[in-house]
Order: C-alpha cells, then structure tokens, then sequence
C-alpha cells in the first residue's frame, strides 16, 4: 500500500521481515545474554513449529507452499514468540502457541495481509489465559548453567538442590501489582534512582535501538509507536503527579515489560494496524492508554498483548472513519 | 384433524433436524445455551434431552390448538404454553435428578426463552399437523443435542482430558468410575481456554466450519474430466 508520488521503491515482504528480524537481533542479543541461551531454544522451537504450521496450512489450502513459507512471515511470528515467551517454559508452551499463532490467527483467517489479530499477540494471550503458571515463570538471572537451562526447557528435569520455585522470580510488573495489592507503596516498591533493574532498562534500550534502526530505514511506519509512547507517558504521568505513592512514574511504565518491544515491533504490524496515518495515531494512542489502564487495574502482569488485540478489533472501524476522502467527495456532516 | 406422517415426509423432517436444518450449526438458534452449557459432554447432552423433550412436547402441543389461537396473539399464547411445559420439565428434574439441576441451574428454565422453541412453534408446529409437528420438535431437539454432545465432548477433551465426566450426576454414584481419562489423571492436564467462554466460541466455529467443509465436498470430489489440450 504506497500513497503518491510514489518516490520510495516499493520492498518486497521477505525484504521488511528481514530487515525486521535483523532489527530484533540486539535485543534479542541482549535478552540470551541475560536469561541464558534457553532463549534460542525458545526461538528455534517456535520459528520450527510457526514454519511447519505455516507449510501445512498452505498445503491444505492449495497454495504455493514454498512461496509464502519462504516470505519469512512466520519465522517472525515464530521469533516474537520465542522472545516474548519465558525463557525457561517448557517446550510445549512455545510450540503449541505457534500453533494457534499461524493456523488459527493467522491462516484460518486467510493468511498474511488478511489476518485481524496480530498471531504472536494471539499466542501470547491464549497462553496467558491457559497457562497462567507456565506462562509466568520468569527468571531475573541466570541460576542455571546453558545445559542445565537446555534440560529443563525441554524434560523439566533440574540439577539436585534446585527446586522450580527457587527458579521463579517475579517481573517489576508483578512485583508492583502484588506489592500495591499487600498496601506497600511505590516509594518503597521502586526504592533506589532507577524504577527498573539496569538490564530491563538496558532490554528496553535495544528494542529501542532496533525499532529506530527500522523507521530510520523507512521500514516502519512512525505513527503507532510514537502515539503508543506518548499516550502512555501522558497517563502515567498525570496519574503521577497525583499520587506518587500509587502510581508508578512514566519513566517505569516506559522501560518496564513489553513496552518498547510492543511498540516497535508489534504496533507496527503493517497488516493488523490501521491504513492511515490519522489511524495508526488513533490506534497507537488506543494501545498505550489500554496498556496504561491494564497495568494499573487489571490482573496479568503485563498489558501490552491484551492492548494490542483490542486495537487489533478496533483497526476496521478506525479505518473506516479517519479514511481520507476522494478528491470532490462531500460528507455531509463530516469534517472536511 | 390430524393425518399420519408418509415415510417421504418423515425422513424429510428428520434430515432437516438432524442436519440440514440442524439448530446449532446452520441456524445458528439458541447459542446461548450452546456456548454456556457445553463444557462437557454431560451437561451438554442432558440440557439437549431438556430441550428436545420441551421442544417435541411444546410443538406437538402448539399443533393441535393451532385452529383455535387467533392470529394477532399467537406469540403469547405459544410462550405460556411452552413456559408452563419448562416448568414442567424443571420440576421432574428437580426431583428426579437433583445434583444434574445444581450443574445447569437457570439453564433449564430459560429453555423457555430458547429461540428454537418458538422458532419451531412459529415456523412449524402452527402450520402443520400433530405428528409432523411433534416429529419436527424432538428432531430439532435431537440436533442440536448432537451439537451440544460434540462440542461438550471437544471442549471436555482439550479442557480437561477426560470425556463423560459429571456422569454420576446423572445416573448416581456407581457411574463415577465410568469418566474416561484420556490423559491419566495424574498429569493434572488443564487447557483452560477450551473450558472459558472463548472455547465454547472457537469450537462452535470450526464446526460450524467443519459442516460447511463436508457439505462443499461432494461438489469438489467427482472432477470434471479435463478437456483435451487443458491442464488439469
């Protein structure tokens, strides 16, 4: 989809999902530096199952198998979800939500470009609400050596002396939420000058660096991540400012979770995101005040998935109304 | 006033409510029910013998006073017959098979509001005579219990792994060794979406799709022959 005069050169699909998985790489750099290399077992079992869901669906379908595997689609469905996933979750969890990521988000509603939900946040969610347990077991470092991590992923066997809730920790999402519930306060939860540990700012700063990297290339549309960001500082800001002791600063809902990951990788889903421009602010908008309102209401940890799909069920409808009109066209009562 | 069914006639009411009409998947009537009470193939199956047993008697009971309700009214006369018919049923239920009423509870009264029921009186059971009516109301009933017994049965088996579980809720204690564990007991197995209300949707579609699939087939299977010099 070009608008006019069309200067840029129009980029194949393989080459935007390319240039999108080699985008993740510092982050994802990052994220087996600090959670261990079951991070790539995550990422290899899940492109594995996204892609061979993705192959027999096309066959069942009667498509050009090859083709469409070879787009690299569903290796970044299959990427996002090996990096969104807990490192250390048994294997199963990572296959079966690529499943539901490409045969029911994703083919079932008629393959790449006709899909409403974005698949990797479809499989975030079903997981989520399914697997809770499983899905929350996030590790702050790495208490295990590669091999032992490895094992556990896949037999959930761990070396003697370790027991599977010494391995749990929980996320600053979580602590914050179970913290505020006990009646702590955010003056002692986020003691110290940093609201978030240095390598959760410093994941942030990847993703960060990743989805800059993409708009400066021209990959990326800039309107949904910068409306998502914006929105959620705002809110968090002005709730801010009237309780500190409540809610948390903007500063951590900007680093903490899934923010910098979602916004720049999963916002902008050129597929499930709004056509417009006026749109993707509107649906950006709509992610980062969800998010907001998630994170300090709701009951999952995190809120970015939850957000996305919403606006995901939203995209249509804000389409039809910041659609922008045909030259003469008159709407009666409509603003131009 | 009433004449007896032709087989023709008959096998025709009986494919229409079992599957070309079938409730559930083609009408798409009373999914209220559907998507709420088919977490497992128990409760599912018993709330569509409810139905099909309010949905026989009420049509066959709407047939033979349908010369004498004035047309203008018809609506409210057929709801206070078929909600005099629920209570009927509820209260057997509650006697007979009390533990089954605590499981679906206000589902059995609100087969009253069941759209097939009055889809069935307004469509069929007014038109026609007795026997069809009578046929055509059990058969709807029939159907969409088929629907509720393999959706129940899906949901069950992905949700929990286990199939006829509740069983003793129906037939007493000694059935309780009848629940079939796919997956050993052990496992502690727990799908949860499957058994959440998101479950009930996913499923009804794909069988909804899965009939639309089976029915599209016989069109596709005998090939037409290729023509000479065409690729096939």
């Amino acid at each position: 989809m070009m608008s006019s005069p069309f200067l840029a050169q129009p980029k194949s699909v393989r080459q935007v999902m390319l240039w999108v998985l080699a985008a993740l790489l510092p982050g994802a750099l990052l994220h087996s530096a600090l959670h261990g290399p079951a991070v790539w077992l995550q990422i290899l079992l899940a492109s594995a199952a996204a892609l061979l869901c993705e192959a027999a669906m096309l066959r069942a379908r009667g498509l050009p198998a090859r083709r469409f595997v070879l787009d690299g689609s569903a290796l970044l469905t299959g990427a996002l979800i090996g990096l969104t996933f807990p490192p250390l979750g048994p294997w199963w969890l990572v296959v079966v939500g690529a499943f539901f990521a490409i045969v029911v988000a994703k083919q079932l509603y008629g393959g790449l470009g006709n899909n409403l939900f974005n698949p990797a946040m479809v499989a975030f969610a079903v997981m989520m609400v399914s697997f809770p347990a499983q899905m929350s077991q996030w590790t702050p470092h790495a208490a295990l050596s590669g091999g032992d991590q490895l094992l556990y992923v896949l037999t959930r066997d761990l070396p003697a002396g370790l027991s599977a809730d010494a391995l749990a920790g929980a996320t600053p999402l979580d602590a914050v939420r179970t913290g505020l519930l006990n009646g702590q306060t955010l003056g002692v939860l986020l003691a110290g000058p940093w609201p978030v540990s240095l390598d959760q700012a410093l994941l942030a700063l990847a993703w960060l660096a990743g989805g800059l990297a993409l708009g400066a290339r021209g990959v990326l549309r800039w309107q949904a991540p910068l409306a998502m960001l914006a929105t959620l500082t705002v809110l968090a800001a002005l709730a801010h400012l009237l309780d500190a002791e409540r809610y948390a600063s903007p500063l951590f809902h900007l680093l903490a979770g899934a923010t910098q990951l979602g916004a720049w990788f999963i916002a902008t889903d050129p597929v499930t995101a709004p056509s417009s421009a006026r749109g993707r602010l509107w649906f950006g908008a709509g992610i980062g005040a969800l998010t907001w309102v998630i994170r300090t209401w709701g009951g999952y940890p995190d809120a970015v998935a939850f957000a996305v799909l919403l606006m995901n069920l939203c995209a249509p409808f804000i389409d039809l109304h910041t659609r922008a009109p045909a030259f003469g066209q008159r709407q009666p009562g409509g603003r131009r | 006033m009433s004449q007896w069914i032709s087989g023709d006639a008959a096998r025709g009411i009986i494919g229409d409510g079992l599957w070309r009409q079938n409730a559930g998947l083609v009408q798409l009537l009373g999914l209220c029910p559907v998507l709420a009470v088919s977490s497992s193939v128990v409760n599912g199956v018993s709330l569509g013998l409810a139905t099909a047993l309010v949905t026989g008697l009420s049509s066959a009971l709407i047939a033979s006073v349908r010369h004498w309700v004035p047309n203008e009214i018809r609506n409210p006369v057929f709801i206070l017959l078929i909600a005099a018919l629920v209570t009927l049923v509820e209260l057997l239920m509650r006697a007979g098979l009390p533990e089954l009423y605590a499981v679906l509870g206000i589902f059995i009264p609100l087969i009253t509001t069941n759209c097939i029921v009055l889809a069935r009186a307004e469509a069929f059971a007014s038109r026609n005579p007795v026997p069809h009516a009578a046929l055509d109301g059990v058969m709807m009933g029939l159907g969409l219990t088929l629907v509720l017994a393999v959706l129940g049965g899906l949901r069950e088996l992905f949700g929990k792994g286990t199939l006829l579980s509740g069983l003793e809720l129906v037939l007493g204690e000694s059935a309780r060794g009848w629940v079939i564990h796919l997956i050993p007991e052990s496992a502690h197995y727990q799908f949860l979406l499957a058994m959440l209300p998101p479950g009930a949707f996913i499923g009804l579609a794909l069988l909804i799709a899965g009939k639309q699939w089976w029915e599209a087939r016989p069109a596709r299977t005998p090939a037409p022959a290729p023509l000479q010099g065409e690729q096939a």
